[in-house]
């Protein structure tokens, strides 16, 4: 059959290529997402200082590593046996809400968005944030560049850095702030969330008015029924930073709500052999291929799922767009994967009002920033939402401190089975009778963006738990024996 | 005047380096105005087959981030070699294997043996030992996937390499002051790496005095007091062997250097210099002590000398004939 | 013709003062001891870098000797307690990367002590013979598949359908 290789998949955190083989009528027998990269954390932190996960774990990913940051310190507070006191709770929460407002908007302006705001198919060339700032002007450009630069400066302020901090502590973090730090952050936080209101009415004018647009939105492309899985408060509304795991089905009825802490109980994960990134599915559904339906465990963790598995959003504003989405696209849940870039865009008005209710706090600029830990360190689970996906990070030590072993789900490896059958579905849609041009082919592409996928994230762990499969063929082709093997 | 032509690429990385770029903030549209970015897979849509149908040493400027893990990745480093008139290894990742080197603690067959024994319940039996095979059957054709080298290696350790811009990832206005410098033509002589030459002491506000280190601190030990020296305390820091260039950030948040910026100029081992530095700090001539210090203080030392810069170290790896499982090592016996 | 049985490359950094005098001392004494020791004479231990054991071990050598003076007796007074102390840092990482620990030794030697010092050369020189050759830089040997994968890789692209 003829092969068609993107390669590399653009316009996204990480590595991958996919292959698109066409039969010969020219239809799509099959299209195959291979993400070739594997660096090996998972084995290379056994034997490390456990406060040393903060650090290591964020060079999982540099678009979030304040996700892995965060996720690894709760880890070390489980690790500890320590509870931080309610300051340090405050910041962390207000530093990740900052982060997540920051990294959506990175996400929007310059990796998935350009394809709605100058056009799927326009020129290669144009396909880009320059291609962004050129389309909308610098008044606007001004803005996203703005609101990136404050996150980020902000994040410096509190964290150490601006890209991988250095400040989580079990117990607590590095430093506080003061009362002037304290004021610039609220001030950046009442601009954010003017920024975020400006990107729902961008949205809006670019997007939703575009009639075209919102038939690729609402249309057959792209589009799975499958369970989403979030974390959410005790009043089920989205928490980017504590709570529970809810996890709803394709129909919107709860199927369990669970503390991180007993994930394995709910989540297991399979291995097909022509790509590195494992496939997580719900363990009490089964795995029933790469199917949709309330019988099929695959499911998926993106700002949509947040917004399917939650029964709001804890902020007014949020809270009153989160509405105005699913009366416009027809009820809960939403499985129109192109409304991902919605979903986000609304998750950011979250955050950033997050971000000013917290920087409000009378707590906030506290001293007890810090607690130390008194107990030997055992083991402990750290889990928060990572922009693209319910982040989980479990260590084991030894009564030194010491790393013996590392668990990680991290954000997209979630979304590994949806990305895969959405990139299928779209090529088998997409590219018909031999058809195929660089616009369709970027529009199969568009299929995983809305994900936001970080397969860096995604392929943390070691070849070692990596899978061959050998075809062994008799002289007629025929398939004699089929060996699936573990490599390293 | 005609446009520059720009690349920016990335193997085994996280990504950081290009947020690191896109931190030069309005400066992105100095970059435009004087370059075409004809390659950058994290921003634009060029491919690689666009790439290998370029005229060799088209492409003025590649900024190329990340370690050399799989046979890909050393084929995209020949490649953007082939094609640019100046490769730059930017950041941590391509300069010295950064945080992913501490995978040459292990090796491809060590890990497969582990996993092997272990077995585990999710997946299906796994009988047989073949060899690692880089493609795969499909109903539909083959399937190719690069292999992985038991050893990560750096940018120099594969193709020429004609800069070097430390940090993980380099801060912005030092990215910026490097392609300003790129423009205007005003280079250090090759090989050399863009930055400063002095180490992050120089650059950090905290009150230095004489160091007598009795014990080192893990640093959920101690608050350190928030004005005087971090190492002085007893907490490991690296700043005293790394390069400065960053504004010494950590510190001033209360955390400990951890070395991000690589070696100062002229030093060939980061490990060795830093090790050398915190011996030095050791307050006691006994050698039980000495040993005591160093041992319940530093339990991963090569973690802590080079968190960054093993892949780069003269010794480059953990050896092979010792088995590292759970932190520890076995020496297995020397064949005949 | 090759000799078959391994001769261990030692290096061996002695200092000035003490150490180097103790090994000529040996010599024009006739004391026998195994010729495997490349001695590189420093002015005092405390002027070897952990570097130079490492360089020295990645560029062939099977194992390494520091000599310098007593304790206390260091011609620059206090420098061979900074040797000693460096030691013990760089063979606590030494271990940890696999390297087995009776590879490299730290001795003290006056220029009195030519005995003693061949004493210690023999046995690093046996106990090296006994571990057998370090050649640590093949650890880092390219991958056998290396070429054959590159390869594949150029055809995989050459392979595939060209669209615009």
């Amino acid at each position: 059959m003829k092969r068609i290789s993107i390669d590399p998949i653009t316009r996204l955190e990480g590595h991958g290529k996919i292959d698109i083989f066409l039969n010969e009528q020219g239809d799509v027998a099959n299209a195959y997402l291979q993400i070739p990269e594997l660096r090996g954390f998972e084995q290379f932190c056994v034997g490390r200082p456990v406060e040393d996960m903060p650090n290591l774990t964020a060079r999982i990913c540099g678009v979030c590593p304040e996700a892995h940051h965060m996720a690894a310190t709760k880890a070390l507070d489980a690790v500890f046996h320590v509870d931080p006191p309610p300051t340090a709770k405050k910041l962390r929460e207000l530093f990740y809400s900052i982060f997540f407002a920051t990294d959506h908007t990175t996400h929007f302006y310059a990796l998935g968005g350009p394809d709605f705001v100058v056009g799927p198919t326009a020129p290669k060339a144009q396909r880009n944030i320059l291609g962004v700032i050129a389309k909308v002007g610098m008044d606007v450009a001004g803005k996203v560049l703005k609101m990136r630069r404050d996150g980020h400066e902000l994040i410096k302020m509190m964290g150490g850095r601006p890209v991988h901090p250095n400040w989580g502590l079990p117990g607590g973090v590095s430093r506080g702030i003061n009362q002037e730090q304290r004021k610039t952050i609220e001030q950046l936080g009442r601009d954010a969330i003017e920024f975020a209101k400006f990107s729902l009415k961008l949205f809006d004018d670019l997007v939703l008015k575009n009639t075209e647009y919102v038939k690729l939105i609402t249309g057959d492309v792209y589009v799975h029924r499958t369970y989403n899985m979030g974390m959410v408060d005790a009043n089920n509304c989205t928490n980017f930073y504590d709570g529970k795991i809810r996890v709803t089905s394709p129909s919107g009825k709860e199927h369990a709500k669970y503390d991180p802490a007993d994930y394995r109980q709910y989540v297991a994960e399979r291995v097909e052999p022509w790509t590195y990134l494992k496939f997580p599915y719900l363990k009490q559904v089964g795995w029933k291929g790469f199917v949709d339906g309330e019988d099929s465990g695959v499911y998926k963790a993106t700002p949509l799922s947040r917004c399917n598995a939650a029964d709001g959003m804890a902020t007014p504003l949020a809270n009153a767009e989160y509405k105005r989405m699913y009366e416009t696209l027809g009820g809960k849940p939403i499985h129109h994967t192109l409304a991902t870039h919605w979903a986000r865009l609304i998750e950011i008005l979250y955050a950033a009002e997050r971000w000013v209710e917290l920087a409000t706090d009378p707590e906030i600029t506290g001293k007890d920033y810090r607690g130390l830990p008194t107990q030997t360190p055992t083991e402990g689970v750290g889990c928060v939402e990572a922009p693209r996906g319910t982040l989980t990070h479990h260590y084991w030590t030894d009564s030194r401190g010491i790393v013996t072993k590392v668990n990680l789900i991290v954000g997209t490896t979630n979304n590994n089975a949806p990305i895969s059958m959405s990139v299928k579905r779209a090529a088998e849609k997409l590219i018909r009778g031999g058809k195929v041009s660089e616009g369709l082919l970027n529009m199969v592409e568009m299929a995983f963006r809305a994900y936001d996928p970080c397969f860096g994230c995604a392929t943390h762990s070691l070849p070692g738990q990596m899978p061959l499969e050998v075809n062994i063929r008799g002289p007629q082709g025929q398939l004699l024996e089929r060996l699936t093997q573990y490599v390293g | 005047m005609s446009k520059g032509k720009l690349a920016l690429y990335w193997a085994a990385s996280c990504g950081g380096c290009e947020i690191a770029v896109l931190g030069i903030d309005t400066h992105i549209l100095d970059v435009a105005a004087a370059f075409d970015i004809v390659f950058w897979p994290c921003a634009t849509d060029g491919k690689v087959r666009d790439v290998e149908k370029m005229p060799d040493g088209s492409i003025d400027l590649c900024l190329f981030n990340g370690g050399i893990r799989t046979s890909e990745q050393e084929y995209m480093a020949q490649l953007m070699r082939r094609k640019s008139k100046v490769l730059v290894a930017f950041g941590s990742c391509a300069h010295e294997g950064c945080i992913p080197g501490l995978a040459n603690l292990y090796n491809r067959k060590v890990i497969f043996d582990t996993v092997y024994k272990e077995g585990s319940s999710t997946f299906p039996e796994n009988p047989k030992d073949f060899r690692p095979q880089p493609s795969t059957d499909v109903p539909e054709g083959k399937l190719s996937l690069p292999i992985f080298y038991d050893t990560l290696k750096t940018l120099d350790q594969t193709v020429e390499v004609d800069y070097y811009l430390p940090g993980c990832p380099p801060e912005a206005k030092n990215i910026w002051a490097a392609l300003v410098a790129v423009l205007e033509g005003k280079l250090p002589p090759k090989g050399s790496v863009i930055g400063v030459n002095t180490t992050v002491c120089d650059e950090c506000p905290r009150k230095r005095n004489e160091k007598k280190i009795k014990k080192f601190h893990r640093t959920w030990e101690i608050i350190p007091d928030e004005e005087t020296c971090l190492l002085e305390q007893g907490l490991i820091c690296c700043g005293v062997a790394t390069r400065a260039g960053c504004g010494a950030l950590c510190p001033q948040v209360n955390s400990p250097c951890i070395g991000c910026h690589g070696p100062n100029e002229g030093v060939d081992d980061y490990g060795a210099r830093l090790m050398s530095a915190l011996a030095s700090v050791i307050d006691s001539q006994d050698p039980a002590e000495i040993q005591r210090i160093i041992e319940e203080g530093i339990p991963d030392p090569v973690g802590t000398f080079y968190r960054f810069s093993l892949a780069a170290s003269q010794l480059r790896r953990g050896s092979k004939r010792a088995v590292n499982g759970a932190g520890t090592v076995k020496h297995v016996a020397q064949e005949a | 013709m090759e000799n078959d049985k391994f001769e261990p490359r030692i290096v061996g950094f002695l200092c000035n003062w003490c150490s180097y005098r103790a090994a000529d001392l040996a010599g024009s004494a006739r004391i026998k001891y195994p010729p495997n020791v490349r001695v590189i004479r420093v002015m005092c231990s405390g002027r070897v870098d952990p570097g130079f054991v490492l360089k020295a071990l990645a560029r062939g050598a099977d194992g390494v000797m520091v000599a310098g003076c007593h304790p206390g007796e260091c011609h620059y007074i206090e420098q061979n307690y900074k040797a000693m102390r460096r030691f013990y840092m760089l063979k606590h990482t030494l271990v940890a990367m696999g390297l087995e620990p009776e590879r490299i030794e730290l001795v003290w030697a006056s220029a009195a002590e030519g005995q003693q010092l061949a004493e210690a050369v023999d046995r690093l020189t046996n106990n090296v013979r006994r571990l057998g050759p370090l050649r640590w830089a093949d650890n880092w040997a390219d991958d056998p598949q290396r070429e054959e994968a590159l390869r594949h890789i150029v055809h995989e692209h050459e392979e595939a359908l060209e669209v615009s």
